[in-house]
């Protein structure tokens, strides 16, 4: 496997970092080196938040990417920001339930998901994000979904473990047709 | 613990603290460190140490002094302007031989400046802003694993050096996570009755005895203070040759050899790996400690293959005026640097060397 980068953005209460977070849990747990790499400022609920995961075979040097293998944006201003990172044939991932607007770019791979409509529809509308990260973990492959899984058993636990059988819904439940 | 772990650096940097033997954190809120309080307020009195919330930065340095003398190990953290704050008490803990083990994840500057990342303490933290003869240590790990590994050791420097130690970190190593695995968690003292035999010079107590310790900053007579500063000095010559620390990479046959630390090395790494690629044969030294600052491995560089040696740094120019030294105008020096709390890109790093190269040639 080579170097894959990913570049997750959204707005501050949609998960962004969760998703980002799980990703990196789930990598090292294959054993492969990561760097997870949050936006930190004066944010807020409501604010822009986004997170860099770099996943790789071996040590990563710069944490910090120009370009990604996929961009999941999941609001239009996100999508409107960063679709210029993602590199030519890659994955540009919309979360088509609040973007309506179409990318400009006609040279990558575009994955619309449903992330608000199917989470809603499964009960659990707060895992939207989730949702989300089973689409790019199945489309890229960049993980195995067992791997988020058993990060999510390791995380979520305490307070936090009822939210554990919603997430691993949300998480199965896209496909790509 | 042999398991990797995913932690967010200011965590992984107390966790390390910890399992090296701290037993007393002192600090107060600052971006980007302000998780390093918040962990060290639930995890200090789970784990048989003691939190002390200070009221200033002024507070925190004054009450690592105190522990200090009492024997106690003691981690105090803050970020640059906080840092700029405890400068008289850096002063006085190196004039009264107290051991202090500081982390400043710092942010840019100067005054209240912004909270991304910056290296504009490089001045600061290898200078300091106390008066006097005086010189700290400092620590400038790259990457989660080699913070984790010098944080462990430093309390045990600090004590040895009965100086106080500073690690600089910068506010993207503090909030990124990346994994790690942690060294086994070890005891410098038992306990409060333990202190004397790890420290004899503490202040516990002279307990009937008729000798008692003293631990002073002030020297009314010359001579006194003269001889003192010398003793200071002696063991800081000592230090630096028994503390320095770089890492090289490629520096035999490199045209272009960049000097970096902390997170700019490791964007340099991948400028190197670019430039490599591209043909350019490239190269870097890397401090790990910033003072003493490592001059060996710019003894080793060659005028006939070394073009021209980049001090990268996220500053107007610090560290550039060591490299000058270190070198004595052996081979030319330049700088790619950016300020305000902006990264430079690999490509943009990649861009301005390849330019100041062909100026050069």
């Amino acid at each position: 496997m080579a170097k894959e980068k990913l570049f997750f953005a959204g707005s501050g209460g949609q998960g962004i970092l969760l998703m980002g977070k799980m990703l990196s849990y789930a990598a090292m747990h294959e054993g492969k080196e990561v760097t997870f790499l949050p936006s930190y400022g004066a944010e807020m609920r409501g604010g822009t938040a986004n997170c860099t995961v770099i996943i790789s075979d071996k040590p990563i040097s710069s944490p910090l990417i120009q370009t990604a293998d996929a961009l999941i944006a999941m609001n239009l201003p996100s999508m409107t920001k960063f679709e210029n990172m993602v590199e030519p044939g890659k994955f540009l991932f919309v979360n088509s339930s609040i973007i309506k607007e179409k990318p400009t770019r006609n040279d990558i791979q575009v994955v619309s998901v449903d992330a608000n409509g199917l989470a809603e529809t499964l009960g659990v509308p707060k895992s939207a994000n989730m949702v989300m990260l089973g689409a790019v973990v199945r489309t890229t492959k960049v993980v195995k979904i067992e791997s988020i899984i058993e990060a999510m058993e390791k995380e979520l636990t305490g307070k936090k473990a009822k939210f554990l059988e919603g997430n691993i819904l949300a998480l199965n439940s896209w496909n790509p047709n | 613990m042999t398991e990797k772990v995913l932690m967010k650096g200011n965590e992984a940097f107390c966790e390390a603290a910890i399992r090296g033997g701290c037993r007393f954190y002192v600090g107060y809120p600052i971006t980007p460190q302000s998780e390093i309080p918040e962990f060290m307020s639930h995890e200090m009195p789970k784990r048989g140490g003691t939190f002390i919330q200070a009221e200033s930065e002024l507070g925190s340095i004054n009450i690592a002094y105190g522990i200090g003398c009492a024997g106690g190990n003691v981690f105090v953290s803050s970020a640059s302007p906080g840092i700029a704050l405890m400068q008289e008490g850096l002063s006085f803990l190196c004039s009264a031989e107290v051991p202090v083990v500081l982390l400043n994840v710092s942010r840019s500057g100067p005054g209240i400046g912004g909270i991304q990342p910056a290296q504009a303490d490089y001045n600061q933290v290898t200078r300091g802003g106390g008066n006097g003869d005086y010189k700290i240590p400092v620590f400038a790990p790259s990457t989660m694993q080699e913070a984790v590994n010098i944080i462990y050791e430093s309390f045990e420097t600090a004590d040895k050096l009965r100086n106080p130690v500073i690690i600089l970190a910068d506010g993207m190593m503090g909030q990124m996570m990346e994994p790690v695995t942690f060294p086994e968690p070890k005891q410098l003292y038992k306990d409060e009755a333990d202190i004397p035999n790890y420290k004899p010079w503490a202040l516990t107590g002279s307990k009937g005895k008729s000798h008692r310790n003293v631990i002073k900053s002030y020297r009314a007579l010359p001579e006194d203070l003269e001889v003192h500063v010398n003793h200071l000095f002696e063991k800081y010559r000592k230090a630096e040759k028994d503390l320095v620390r770089y890492e090289t990479v490629n520096t035999k046959d490199a045209e272009i050899v960049f000097v970096a630390f902390g997170t700019m090395a490791r964007i340099v790494s991948e400028v190197i790996e670019v430039l490599n690629a591209e043909g350019i044969k490239a190269g870097m030294i890397r401090p790990i400690t910033l003072w003493p600052f490592p001059k060996a491995p710019f003894d080793e560089l060659s005028p006939d293959k070394t073009k021209v040696v980049i001090s990268t740094e996220l500053n107007m120019g610090q560290m550039i005026f060591d490299v000058q030294l270190s070198l004595n105008g052996r081979i030319p020096v330049r700088l790619i640097n950016r300020v305000g709390g902006i990264v430079p890109t690999t490509d943009e790093i990649v861009e301005r060397a390849k330019k100041i190269l062909g100026e050069i040639k």
